[in-house]
């Protein structure tokens, strides 16, 4: 029988610092993913909501596409994909942490671009009509009145989107990308040790995503009190 | 232009929505200082006529004037064209649009509901607009709510927040559509009070309303519209009590009987 | 070579090997989310229970599998399992970590649904001398069932696409043949492109229809 307690006692005072260190790698992915997603998220909700017909459907079929494939996929095609098809190309500063920060945005971008047109489209449209009856452009009213608003309704999914973000880039492992999961393998193999390496690692990542998931309890349970 | 023309002009507008006409041509001159209600059965037209007005819809056809300048369109060698949405916006500063369901910001308090847009449209500074915004709220009886929020409000009070929200913007014309049809009925009188004391003030306001009686009291002019088009007009006492066409006196009938 | 004379010379073959991936992708799918369904509404029950225990117990199971990456569970169940004495074959692996991670999900889903299910309905079937469990089973599941439809089938597309990972132990679905094909030539835009567009094929139906669902559900209430 495994005694994970011997083992933990025996080791983790060499685990635990490096697997902490690529944590940071991990936190990093996370974060500058989550910003990619958020901006470019925005931008597909706006074109989305456009009148021009070419342009909405130009979003949508983004939506769509990066929605349907799975994480690992779009990972794959990012990374691999574009230094193939432009071959004669520098592609010398496009490195693993880039592909996985590129992929796992786009496919943020996608989620939240839904999330974001549905918190718009949830307010009355009396709202928009009272804006820019006072004279307020589309681009004031959208400031100043639907996104203040939308940022209420879109809070939780924006925070849920993020606690699942932190899970997927342990998929970057895939890529190579040198983070926890990759560095959890490489100790797990090398001492013979994929339960204690595994849970100990399980428990990092819900360590992470923990904080994340009581913020989004708390900001569920006020939006319903409010209503 | 002179002082003798109409501050609002209406030529020959229609609209239609896919295969329904809603205006069906309505032309009307309101003066400046002037009180036009507008009265109908509904689906008659009127407040679509009046979202006309401030753009909120695009008309199919015709043209509004107001203070001679053509409204939401422009002409370009002849021909006439939408104009974009900046330049709508602009035109929007002068006429002041009171909704039937408030359609106040609920993420703002009153004052804030009050002193966005002379903020970010007027360009004042925030003292400035403040300071108008509490007088507006004053006047219309809700100096002591300045820091509620919307839903903190009951409906009368919300519509007098939002018809303060208009007064701030010092709009040449005011349009209010069926201001009154929301609200439960111990709340409109509140309502109906602000809107007097406007009419008193000698504003231009087009009144859409189903408050026959008010529409009486205030209006220098009552205008009955059915099936998209102007059917009778001319003074309250006509109108309302001698009336000259058959469907006006069906429809005054009708009120009555409710 | 350039991308285009890869795909007129290779792309057939790499379409006919990547198909070849369907019927143990579906095998996975399938089977985890018909586990996920069964384990899913008893962490559900347990999570609306009266007692203590169990509704602690279901709290922290869905925490923890909602905390933590699939891929970390399933290299606990393939890579640490034999460490107390069961070695799962890859496709026992797959199934089971995608059961259980999709249990948690599922749990949630069972859990609004039947919530937003009025008490009144209960109270009604108790009164009628039903059992509390006859009335889950007859009165209110049934009802959250349309309710629940939607994000079901929303569940369904994020696992199937979740099986893309299971390679990872081992499991010879779609993306391992993938990456296989691309070891073999060295093609890796053509193959992940061709891998990309054979899920999209079932992917985004999927999603018109759960999006259709859930319109239909709002146009009931």
């Amino acid at each position: 029988m495994l005694q994970l307690p011997e083992i933990y006692a025996e080791n983790l005072h060499r685990w635990l610092p490096e697997l902490l260190y690529y944590s940071l790698t991990t936190l990093k992915i996370a974060a500058v993913s989550f910003f990619i997603a958020v901006v470019v998220g925005l931008l597909f909700a706006l074109l989305r909501l456009s009148h021009n017909r070419l342009i909405r459907g130009f979003a949508v079929g983004f939506i769509e596409v990066a929605r349907g494939l799975p994480i690992v996929v779009v990972l794959y095609i990012v990374y691999f994909v574009p230094p193939q098809l432009f071959p004669g190309l520098n592609w010398s500063w496009f490195t693993d942490f880039t592909g996985a920060v590129v992929g796992l945005g786009l496919h943020g971008a996608a989620i939240l671009a839904e999330v974001f047109r549905s918190g718009i489209e949830a307010l009355h449209k009396g709202q928009r009509e009272a804006a820019i009856s006072l004279g307020m452009t589309p681009a004031q009213s959208m400031a100043y009145i639907i996104l203040p608003q939308a940022t209420r309704i879109i809070l939780p999914p924006v925070a849920n989107y993020a606690i699942g973000l932190l899970k997927d880039t342990s998929l970057c492992s895939l890529i190579g990308v040198n983070e926890l999961m990759n560095d959890a393998k490489s100790i797990a193999f090398a001492d013979y040790q994929p339960m204690a390496v595994f849970v100990l690692v399980a428990v990092i990542y819900f360590a992470m995503s923990f904080p994340l998931s009581m913020a989004v309890r708390y900001m569920e349970g006020r939006l319903a009190v409010s209503r | 232009m002179g002082q003798m023309d109409p501050l609002l002009r209406i030529v020959d507008l229609h609209k239609r929505f896919g295969e329904l006409e809603v205006l069906a041509g309505v032309s009307l001159d309101v003066k400046r200082g002037e009180k036009v209600s507008i009265i109908g059965p509904s689906g008659s037209g009127k407040t679509t006529l009046l979202r006309c007005i401030n753009y909120l819809e695009k008309p199919t056809g015709g043209h509004i004037y107001i203070d001679g300048t053509l409204i939401g369109e422009k002409q370009v060698g002849g021909k006439f064209v939408h104009l974009s949405d900046r330049e709508l916006a602009k035109e929007r500063r002068e006429i002041g649009f009171v909704f039937q369901r408030f359609n106040l910001f609920p993420h703002l308090t009153a004052l804030g509901n009050v002193t966005i847009a002379p903020i970010k449209v007027l360009g004042l500074s925030r003292e400035e607009a403040e300071a108008r915004g509490r007088q507006m709220l004053e006047k219309v009886g809700l100096g002591h709510k300045v820091n509620e929020y919307p839903e903190r409000l009951s409906g009368g009070q919300q519509q007098r927040v939002a018809i303060a929200r208009v007064l701030a913007m010092q709009p040449k014309l005011m349009l209010f559509d069926e201001a009154t049809s929301a609200l439960d009925p111990e709340l409109i009188g509140e309502v109906l009070r602000v809107m007097r004391q406007l009419a008193d003030e000698g504003r231009t306001m087009v009144i859409v309303t189903h408050e026959i009686q008010f529409s009486g009291e205030v209006s220098d002019r009552v205008v009955f519209m059915d099936h998209g088009k102007i059917v009778e007009q001319g003074p309250p006492k006509s109108v309302l009590f001698n009336p000259q066409q058959p469907r006006t006196r069906e429809f005054l009938k009708h009120l009555q009987e409710r | 070579m350039n991308f285009f004379q890869v795909m007129e010379q290779k792309g057939w073959y790499f379409f006919t090997t990547l198909m070849g991936g369907w019927p143990e992708t579906l095998a996975v799918a399938v089977c985890s989310f018909v586990f996920a369904m069964v384990i899913g509404l008893v962490i559900a029950l347990m999570r609306l229970s009266r007692w203590r225990i169990p509704r602690w117990f279901a709290i922290s199971y869905i925490e923890f599998f909602r905390g933590t990456p699939a891929l970390v569970q399933l290299f606990v169940i393939y890579f640490g399992f034999p460490d107390i004495g069961f070695q799962p074959s890859p496709f026992q692996a797959a199934i089971v970590g995608l059961g259980l991670n999709g249990a948690a999900y599922m749990a949630e889903i069972y859990r609004a649904g039947i919530e937003s299910i009025h008490r009144g309905q209960m109270e009604a079937a108790l009164s009628l001398g039903m059992t509390p469990a006859r009335a889950m089973q007859h009165i209110i599941l049934p009802q959250a069932m349309r309710t629940m439809l939607p994000p079901i089938t929303n569940f369904a597309i994020v696992l199937l696409k979740d099986t893309s990972i299971v390679f990872a132990v081992g499991v010879v679905e779609i993306m391992a043949l993938a990456r296989n094909l691309v070891t073999e030539t060295l093609q890796s835009a053509a193959v992940y492109l061709i891998a990309g567009a054979l899920y999209l094929c079932v992917t985004i139906p999927m999603a018109r229809l759960a999006a259709r669902l859930e319109r239909q559900r709002q146009a009931w209430q």
